[in-house]
């Protein structure tokens, strides 16, 4: 029965948000509670000699200020690869200008940000490498690339030698900077300790991992640590991981024994939780006379903090393995160390830099070529990923570039640059593919059928504002036959049934099959009411019987769930069940696909560039949402435009400090920037990655929409712009 | 942000005397003041409102429009006899901030907003402008957004506003009020200081002193103005670079010109040179080239807004010639 499924249901929980009633981590509010704040540094490499918080601590309403000096130990040693260790507040050591050295904690937040600005620090200033291009030749090997699970190199045929002997090539360095994620909620934690237990209210990605992080850091059990997140105002990849201001958060707490609440300010968002690392990419794209891809060669550079942070490795050579025909394949991936923080992902790491490099060069070798760039996609589109050695589950690219380049008008597109006019305006057409990986974690669910009919779902899942709650709402509602406002899908605290982080676009192909094993778990146990009763279930099996609009339907007869609560002595049915990883994932390759059509408008003297009219067309499975599906695609996509055009967060070479650490200089697209986006979903459902053949789309549509609009840009102009953010002083005349 | 106390006097007078005293600062819609205390840019000691003073009129009479220092950049931006006579205002206005911001912004405050400098803006930096003698880290480091034009070696901040762009370029003069009702008028133009080398010295506004009109003289040039911002997002942002342009024309000779840019400049940039070598001559792409040629002298580009010399005279040459059409 699939009544919801794929419908264009509003959010269930839009009211709750346009009304203020959604609470987020910072609108929690409980007796006693305190506020605290972050002392930074303002040198990007040294020691600290000292502290001086006498003044500081004799303010006002102020509780503690917590230094290295007096800082709780954290049990570090326990911590694993994946969790931020540092900077905690354990040494004196300086690796970035902006990290917390000190924690300010006071009874109201004014008195906090008063006294933290009082709090007086003496370094010893060491020698800073702030900017990645000047250290270029002292790249490293990753050492743990994707969790350690593959070598940051890879290499099939002889790349090198095939580039040689070939007759069309294209070989170009292209440059991505440092961007911020900028979710509209800045990270906020309250943290309270109840003895030994540990409870957060945390803006964060995963309550499993933050969980997890908490209880190693402060030596207590997993199961004294409660996390609770109902929402989430967006994360992007910034609330993914448990990033100091939450441990230091619950340390905080912990020395002054009450509650405490650490809001971020939109500044310290620059410099607490992540980034997009600065990448610099040289890729080599050779074809033969007809456009058949032979040599593929894709170094990835990507900028580093000092590796006793940890590591991130933006993985940019991921889709050149895997997107197209072609025997000769060569990736590599290095990092360049600087005294920055931690980069982390960010709405789709690696594909959103690394496909503007590659379907940039794509389209270079199409002008090489003389070739029509769609054209030259599809004579390299493959059903085999040359890379894993796998066939695609699916794959419709094909089918995408037919549909977006018919919707868009392709056709009537003249390849010479410069030749297309509107009035005064240069116009330019470009194109590129999108991908991304389908994605499938474990995942778990428990289901509770009420005698009124109605049902709680749980899940220690997130909703980050893509649609969680709806759209797992309709998955209910849909397998065990109840209207939707007699489902209420709970998740985001981690009392409930554990599920993945929701990052890599997996919470839909995740949490559904759980969802719908639970689902599946306690109508049998229903049905097993109704048949051990003799009265109900005498002569019938389960496959007699229906669960429809809270009611078990016998042949012959309805009993209302309440009367089989009733009958069975039993208030309410419960059942839960926990889901794997893909179907499919040992024989295919899972992927999602697109295709991003993009004009561009140029102001030929003043060079103002402007996107004029998008078209995006994906295969990504099974939508189950047409509306919420549908934000997500126009949402990757302006984020998309915000990568082309707009973002980049500048840092002062001298200090390794944020120049534009505010959303009026850091920009991102407001809504003059952003044309009517028309969005295109090729049909199709994907039951290799899970039962529903539901895909992740938070990432795929963002994708290749850079290289899309650069390759405009240089179709309006005959500019070709490998650097990004593209601006104007780039394309003046 | 530092605690601050809060006044909010009944009169110009109650207003000045609080005011004049060190530690003090007025405020008008907040919109900057706010955010550079949250930065601790700003750490007044006590902030007088001037929420209850009398200067919200917007008066358009046949010699002047007389902008008082309180009225909103929103209610001057609709007001219909702004946008008949002075459309280069209206333009500006409206291609300033945001309509919240402009909704709670002043004319006064308008002029006084500071510098976006990001360096200026964040206390972990160096910077000549919020701390005399600490250095300007700008002048070699991120500047592609500061000035070409009047800047020091202590300093290249752009002043951020498109109003006294407009305002500079139509002859506007400041009415100001001092301590015991002393009155006095400033010329827009002599309003704003060069940085030299007080970069901290932002205008010859005595400690005190009170905004309490801008005046805008009528002229024909004023009828036919217009206001052309670049920038790289299409709303929402300072301009890179722009231009404020009012013409006289007489047939199709240039009888008198007026033109002022922003993005370029320290303060406020005038442009005598390019008025004089328009006046008398055919409006034209020729004369507009000609003109622009001249907007870029005495430029010293860093290296990041070096784009902007040329930038600057395109932008001239265009706002010339859709305010000739
Ligand atoms: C995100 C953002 C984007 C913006 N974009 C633009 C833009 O594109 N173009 C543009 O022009 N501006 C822009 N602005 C700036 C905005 O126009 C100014 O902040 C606003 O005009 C200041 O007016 P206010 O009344 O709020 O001043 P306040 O913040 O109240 O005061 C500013 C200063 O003026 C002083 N002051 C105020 N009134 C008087 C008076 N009558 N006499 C003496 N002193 C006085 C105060 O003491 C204070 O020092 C932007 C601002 C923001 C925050
Ligand atoms: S340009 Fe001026 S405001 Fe900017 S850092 Fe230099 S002195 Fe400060």
């Amino acid at each position: 029965m699939n009544a919801l499924i794929g419908q264009p249901i509003n959010r269930v929980d839009g009211r709750l948000k346009v009304t203020g009633g959604a609470k987020y981590a910072a609108e929690f509010d409980m007796p006693g509670l305190v506020h605290a704040t972050l002392v930074q540094s303002t040198i990007a490499a040294g020691t600290i000699i000292a502290i001086d918080s006498r003044d500081a601590e004799g303010m006002p309403g102020v509780l503690a200020v917590i230094t290295p000096d007096n800082a709780e130990k954290l049990k570090l040693e326990k911590a694993g690869q994946e969790m931020v260790t540092r900077p905690l507040l354990q040494d004196a050591q300086i690796f970035y200008n902006g990290q917390p050295i000190a924690v300010v904690v006071a009874d109201t937040l004014d008195r906090a940000l008063a006294a933290a600005a009082a709090v007086k620090v003496t370094y010893r200033q060491g020698e800073a490498v702030t900017i990645m291009d000047s250290v270029l030749d002292q790249a490293y090997r990753p050492k743990h690339f994707r969790n350690g699970e593959r070598s940051p190199d890879s290499n099939r045929g002889d790349a090198d030698a095939a580039f040689d002997a070939a007759a069309a090539k294209v070989q170009a360095t292209y440059t991505t900077p440092v961007e911020h994620h900028n979710p509209m909620e800045p990270h906020a934690t309250v943290a309270r300790w109840d003895g030994e237990r540990l409870t957060v209210w945390t803006a964060t990605q995963g309550i499993a991992g933050t969980q997890r992080t908490l209880a190693t850091l402060f030596g207590v059990p997993v199961s004294s640590v409660r996390v609770i997140c109902p929402f989430v105002g967006g994360g992007f990849g910034c609330k993914g991981n448990t990033w100091p201001p939450a441990t230091l958060t619950a340390m905080a707490a912990q020395k002054v024994g009450r509650p405490v609440k650490l809001s971020l300010t939109r500044r310290q968002m620059y410099s607490s939780n992540g980034y997009r690392p600065r990448t610099v990419q040289k890729l080599r794209l050779a074809a033969d006379a007809q456009g058949k891809l032979v040599a593929m060669r894709h170094d990835g550079l990507t900028q580093m903090s000092m590796p006793s942070l940890g590591e991130f490795a933006e993985p940019v050579g991921l889709a050149t393995e895997m997107l197209y025909a072609c025997p000769n394949v060569a990736v590599t991936h290095r990092l360049v160390a600087v005294n920055q923080g931690l980069p982390t992902y960010m709405r789709a790491p690696g594909e959103a830099s690394g496909v503007f490099a590659l379907e940039s060069a794509m389209d270079e070798l199409a002008v090489a070529l003389k070739m029509d760039p769609v054209e030259l996609r599809l004579r390299n589109d493959t059903d085999r990923d040359g890379h894993a050695e796998k066939p695609f589950s699916s794959r419709k690219l094909a089918e995408c570039y037919r549909e977006g380049a018919e919707a868009f008008g392709w056709s009537r597109r003249n390849p010479a640059p410069r030749s297309m006019r509107d009035g005064n305006a240069l116009i330019g057409w470009g194109v590129a593919t999108a991908t991304y990986p389908a994605n499938r974690r474990p995942a778990s669910a428990a289901v509770r059928l009420n005698a009124d009919g109605s049902v709680h779902v749980f899940s220690g899942t997130q909703d980050i504002g893509t649609g969680t709650y709806t759209v797992m709402s309709q998955v209910v509602a849909d397998t065990l036959g109840v209207p939707l406002n007699r489902v209420r899908f709970l998740l985001g605290d981690s009392a409930y049934p554990p599920a993945p982080t929701s990052g890599g676009s997996t919470t839909v192909a995740s949490v559904s099959p759980a969802v719908q094993a639970a689902c599946a778990a306690v109508r049998q146990k229903l049905f097993g009411l109704v048949l051990a009763d003799p009265e109900t279930g005498g002569g019938f099996t389960a496959a007699d019987l229906s669960l429809q609009n809270g009611a078990v339907y016998v042949p012959g007869r309805r009993l209302p769930l309440a009367q089989v609560l009733a009958r069975a002595g039993v208030e309410s049915v419960e059942a839960g069940a926990s889901s794997g990883e893909a179907e499919g994932k040992a024989g295919y390759s899972l992927h999602s696909f697109g295709a991003q059509f993009a004009e561009v408008r140029v102001d030929p003297e003043l060079g103002e560039i402007r996107v004029s009219r998008y078209v995006g067309a994906f295969d990504a499975g099974r939508i189950l949402n047409a509306k919420t599906g549908r934000s997500q695609l126009i949402g990757g996509i302006t984020y998309g435009i915000g990568m082309a055009l707009l973002e980049a967060t500048e840092t002062d070479a001298e200090t390794g400090r944020y120049v534009n650490a505010n959303l009026a200089e850091y920009l991102v697209p407001v809504h003059p920037d952003v044309p009517t986006i028309q969005t295109i979903f090729v049909a199709g459902e994907d039951t290799q990655v899970d039962p529903l053949g539901a895909r992740g789309i938070g990432e795929l549509p963002m994708v290749g929409v850079a290289a899309a609009i650069a390759n405009a840009v240089y179709h309006a102009t005959g500019v070709r712009v490998r650097d990004l953010p593209i601006r104007l002083e780039q394309v003046l005349a | 942000m530092q605690s601050f106390s809060y006044l909010r006097p009944a009169d110009a007078d109650a207003a000045i005397a609080a005011a004049a005293q060190p530690g003090k600062k007025y405020i008008a819609g907040g919109t900057d003041l706010m955010q550079l205390m949250k930065d601790d840019v700003e750490r007044p000691a006590q902030i007088v409102d001037l929420d209850a003073l009398p200067y919200t009129k917007i008066e358009a009479g046949p010699d002047a429009l007389r902008l008082g220092a309180l009225a909103t950049m929103s209610d001057v931006a609709a007001h219909p006899e702004v946008a008949r006579k002075y459309p280069v205002i209206a333009q500006a206005l409206l291609a300033s901030a945001s309509p919240q911001l402009r909704n709670m912004a002043t004319m006064g405050g308008n002029m006084l907003q500071r510098t976006r400098c990001g360096y200026f803006r964040d206390t972990g930096f160096a910077c000549n402008k919020r701390e005399p003698g600490s250095g300007c880290p700008a002048i070699h480091g991120q500047n592609r957004l500061l000035a070409i034009l009047g800047g020091s070696g202590h300093c290249i901040a752009t002043h951020p506003s498109d109003l006294a762009v407009a305002l500079v370029a139509l002859d506007t003069v400041l009415e100001l009020r001092g301590a015991n009702g002393a009155t006095r008028q400033v010329a827009l133009g002599d309003f704003h200081k060069l940085p030299g080398d007080t970069p901290h010295i932002e205008t010859v506004l005595q400690p005190g002193e009170l905004i309490t009109a801008l005046v805008v003289p009528a002229s024909a040039a004023a009828r036919r103005s217009g206001y052309l911002k670049v920038r790289d997002r299409a709303s929402f942002e300072f301009a890179l670079v722009s231009a404020a342009v009012a013409l006289d024309l007489d047939g199709g000779v240039i009888r008198d010109a007026r033109i002022a840019m922003g993005g370029v400049g320290t303060k406020p940039w005038r442009l005598p040179a390019v008025e004089g070598a328009l006046r008398g001559h055919q409006a034209g792409d020729v004369a507009f080239a000609a003109a622009a040629a001249q907007a870029p002298e005495g430029a010293m580009p860093a290296v990041q807004n070096a784009f902007k010399v040329k930038l600057m005279q395109k932008t001239l040459v265009r706002a010339l010639r859709t305010v000739a059409a």
